[in-house]
């Protein structure tokens, strides 16, 4: 199965203007004759939903919420690029995408990252006419921050909620298609099953959660908008209920998976601080704009308070390696710095798995009460778990699992390898390569769903390729009695273990083995041991309650059977890229200097998996990567 | 330490429900509430039990998801703070809590402490969004916005829709809830343009769902987790009536 991304041709900065140009239509008259099932209400997939409908589709949107405004999406804190020049500081398209295109390690497709950052000052108008209060100056236009991995600012934000306002503005965008009846919602609703008849997406298989009834919807197309995988490492920045059950079920029905070793680890996380703790809390990556991060210079000093280490015994480890970007260094190069100086024992707090967010010669420049304004609710955030003031003493981080930059593998239409299934998101795999830029998750997302899908879509359904399946096809039938079967078969192994303590277990395997550093021997060992884990769960979890019901249990139970399934995928996967970039540090692929070595030779394609049953290995398919403008460099931010 | 726990466990909207008592034990001052029931779940699974099902997602109080009411107090008696954020730091050693779901008719009980808000829904989708569609749409700073009034707006804004101000409130009233959503675009010249028909159509919303009248009692206020203030309600009042007047009759 060839893969091709459809890439359209020409130069670089008119792809997207001539395609889109190019790109079928379908009549208005005719737009309401094709149904479209958008599962995930978040920023991608509340965007996409509401303006398909308003385009005039018969749109379906599902989230397993209550309610489609508490996708992931809202806990986003810091902000938002776009390349709007509004600084005067340099800004550009083809500098944001050189930014992104470099912080993805050369890693991502050239000509998608293009369009994204071209779409990108769209994305913020957009925003505004929605009623988005983003942050102003007192003249009244839009403030900036700056972001990792850059040297202009671009990031627009709203306090520290930037999420939380776009996906209202999306949300309160489709809720209007609601009532307009161009939209259905279908909350506490979850996808277990993708249909596919004849290569074509046509449908999904549902649970309803509360009364636990399975059904199907039959559409045109489905459009994936169900997030990121980084849940299966248990311990996450993610919401609990994120997880990869939808892509994961579509992988299984043939759809292929692109670089699911891509995982990214956040930098400013709050520390673990007990063993049942269940989630870990992120810190929004803008601290680091007037944060300075540092340890002791000497083991001996790390059990002393901080404020009494002098200036000249503390190491600005970020600074000092990085100078040109010092404690903005991309998120996967302060992650690694920081698990270097806490392995070298000059971490601080329990278990020396902790460094120093410094907000003191912020404090003292700016003032407490302009600092109060910039990350108010970061600091109240900080004091109510940790219990300490970050006004008088330094933040304790640590790195924490965040972001996947990998997922579904799609073309430049965002189509996958089926027909008709649609991916958008954090749920497929196209922009961020190796490594995500921070602030460019929000962007990607309302790029796909506002700008991007609702022509792509048109043109799938202009081009004549879909069939209608009539709901009544055996394959929706057929594909009901498996998920059915599934869900009996957990609740009846009623074993000894919960399953929660399976995916803890598999969580610290996966940290250790599959996280920020990797070996050949650790990720061997990992794929020996995940087989067996999965057999001692199908053996022995106990999972409760029945399944027509509310029962989360059961809901949980069943995404962490698929989590033992894609982490083995992940794993294989990190094996075969036996080179370090990005958020993937290979032992076995440094320079003498101990920085990640990337193998361009070798590996500069994408790798795409597709299933081939439970008892085969997956097959790899490999889209080369082919820069045009893009120089391809070792990226260095000294 | 140690806590016992009275927990509201009813089995579906239509059961009958009652309080059990559970024992947390060994349980850690650094969790949060929540963390702790997860625990007491783990072990209710265990044994045999079933687990207490309530409503979480972010676990950083940000989604709105938790919805607990603790010792009689909706998200607990801690200023600004929700259910999920909540640290056992807070109780002491030895300390019986009360949980219960959020109790409004609008928002019936689908099982334990998991209730139904979507009347919530129903209400934003009567009118509280600006009705501008994909596209075409001006510079952002094509409209230059007041610092002080951006910074209102969005004081409004950060509602989470969690509902703890209906639970809060004698008359099951959703009047902070809808003043927020009024108040955050009817400050903005991008809201503006429809504010007369969105307060009418959110205002009428809100009645048909059931929520009862304001007496301005303050409880909202007292147990929003935002922190948003009730002044909220008196701007939308001051919405609603300017929009009666402009549509020319009084009710
Ligand atoms: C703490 C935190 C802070 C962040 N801060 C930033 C930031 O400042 N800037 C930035 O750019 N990015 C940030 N990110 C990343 C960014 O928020 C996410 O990548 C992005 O919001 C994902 O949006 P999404 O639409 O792809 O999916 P999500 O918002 O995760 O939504 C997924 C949707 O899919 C639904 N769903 C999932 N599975 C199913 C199923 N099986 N059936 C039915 N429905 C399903 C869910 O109900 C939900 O509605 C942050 C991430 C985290 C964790
Ligand atoms: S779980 Fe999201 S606010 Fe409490």
């Amino acid at each position: 199965m060839p893969l091709d991304a459809h890439i359209p041709s020409g130069p670089l900065e008119s792809k997207w203007e001539r395609h889109k140009s190019d790109l079928g239509l379908v009549h208005p008259r005719h737009k309401r004759k094709y149904d479209v099932l958008v599962v995930g209400s978040g920023l991608s997939g509340a965007a996409a939903a509401a303006t398909l409908a308003e385009l005039g589709y018969r749109v379906k949107c599902f989230c397993f919420q209550d309610s489609a405004r508490r996708a992931h999406s809202i806990a986003a804190q810091g902000g938002i690029n776009a390349a709007k020049n509004c600084c005067n500081d340099g800004d550009s398209v083809s500098r944001l995408f050189r930014d992104t295109i470099k912080g993805g390690d050369f890693r991502s497709r050239e000509a998608n990252v293009y369009r994204l950052a071209q779409i990108s000052a769209a994305i913020i108008d957009q925003c505004v006419a929605q009623g988005v209060p983003f942050a102003r100056e007192y003249g009244g236009l839009l403030e900036n921050r700056s972001f990792g991995g850059a040297q202009v600012s671009r990031t627009f934000y709203v306090r520290g909620q930037t999420g939380q306002q776009l996906l209202l503005g999306a949300y309160q965008a489709l809720s209007r298609q609601i009532s307009l009846g161009n939209a259905r919602m279908f909350t506490r609703t979850e996808m277990l099953d993708l249909v596919v008849i004849d290569g074509q997406a046509k449908g999904i298989v549902v649970r309803d959660l509360v009364s636990g009834e399975i059904a199907s919807h039959a559409g045109d197309a489905v459009v994936l908008a169900t997030g990121g995988y980084a849940n299966m490492f248990y311990l996450s920045t993610n919401a609990k209920g994120c997880n990869a059950t939808a892509v994961w079920r579509a992988y299984r029905r043939g759809a292929v998976f692109a670089n699911p070793c891509f995982t990214q680890i956040h930098p400013t996380c709050i520390p673990v601080s007990d063993e049942h703790q269940c989630k870990l809390t992120l810190m929004s990556e803008s601290l680091r704009n007037d944060g300075r991060v540092w340890v002791p210079r000497r083991r001996e000093d790390c059990a002393k308070a901080p404020g009494s280490i002098p200036e000249e015994d503390r190491d600005y480890y970020l600074e000092r390696k990085y100078p040109s970007f010092g404690n903005l260094a991309p998120r996967d190069i302060a992650s690694r710095a920081t698990k270097e100086v806490c392995d070298a024992g000059r971490g601080v707090g329990p278990g020396g798995l902790g460094v120093y967010l410094d907000f003191g010669d912020a404090i003292r420049q700016m003032g407490i009460e302009r600092m109060r304004e910039r990350y108010g609710n970061l600091f109240e955030m900080y004091e109510r778990i940790r219990g300490e003031n970050a006004y008088e003493v330094p933040m304790r981080m640590y790195p924490a699992m965040h972001y996947t930059m990998g997922g579904l593998w799609v073309d430049y239409h965002l189509m996958s390898n089926l027909q008709g299934l649609f991916v958008i998101g954090e749920a497929n795999f196209s922009d961020h390569g190796a490594n995500r830029l921070g602030a460019s998750g929000l962007m990607q997302g309302l790029a796909d769903g506002y700008f991007i899908l609702p022509y792509t879509i048109g043109h799938y359904f202009a081009s004549g390729r879909p069939s209608k399946a009539p709901a009544n096809h055996p394959g929706f039938a057929a594909a009901e009695t498996e998920v059915k079967a599934r869900l009996a078969r957990l609740l009846s192994v009623q074993g000894k273990r919960t399953v929660t303590s399976f995916h803890r277990e598999l969580g610290r395997l996966l940290w250790n083995d599959c996280g920020m550093t990797r070996s050949e021997a650790g990720l061997r060992e990992a794929l020996r041991r995940i087989p067996e884990l999965r057999a001692e769960f199908w053996g022995d979890v106990k999972v409760s309650g029945s399944g027509g019901e509310l029962n989360q249990d059961l809901e949980r139970a069943n995404q962490v059977a698929d989590y033992l399934e894609l982490s083995e995928l992940v794993c294989r996967d990190a094996l075969m890229r036996r080179e370090s970039c990005g958020g993937h540090f290979r032992t076995e692929s440094v320079t003498e200097d101990g920085e990640a070595k990337r193998d361009d030779a070798q590996f500069a394609f994408v790798a795409a998996w597709e299933f081939r049953g439970e008892d085969r290995e997956p097959m790899l398919h490999k889209e080369p990567l082919e820069y045009e403008e893009a120089r391809m460099s070792t990226r260095s931010y000294r | 330490m140690h806590l016992s726990l009275r927990v509201w466990r009813q089995k579906s909207a239509s059961a009958f429900g009652r309080f059990e008592t559970y024992e947390a034990r060994n349980v850690s001052a650094d969790m949060s509430l929540l963390e702790m029931l997860d625990e007491v779940n783990e072990d209710l699974i265990a044994s045999g039990g079933e687990p207490i099902a309530f409503d979480s997602d972010c676990r950083e109080g940000i989604c709105g998801a938790c919805s607990v009411v603790i010792d009689g107090v909706p998200h607990g008696s801690r200023h600004g703070t929700t259910a999920c954020q909540l640290h056992l730091r807070h109780f002491k050693d030895g300390d019986t809590i009360t949980l219960e779901p959020w109790r409004a008719r609008p928002f019936p009980v689908i099982k334990d402490l998991v209730v139904d808000r979507h009347a919530f829904d129903r209400i934003i989708q009567a009118g509280g969004y600006v009705s501008v569609k994909t596209g075409g749409a001006p510079d952002g700073n094509a409209i230059p916005i007041p610092k002080t009034d951006v910074d209102r707006a969005m004081d409004a804004a950060v509602c989470i829709g969690c509902g703890a101000c209906v639970a809060a409130c004698k008359n099951a009233s959703a009047m902070l809830f809808v003043a927020s959503k009024v108040s955050h675009l009817s400050l903005l010249p991008q809201g503006r343009v429809e504010r007369e028909r969105r307060v009418l159509a959110m205002v009428r919303a809100m009645d048909d769902a059931g929520f009862g009248a304001c007496t301005v009692t303050g409880s909202c206020e007292a147990v929003c987790p935002k922190n948003i203030r009730i002044d909220v309600i008196a701007r939308m009042n001051r919405e609603y009536g300017r929009a009666l007047l402009k549509a020319g009759f009084v009710e």
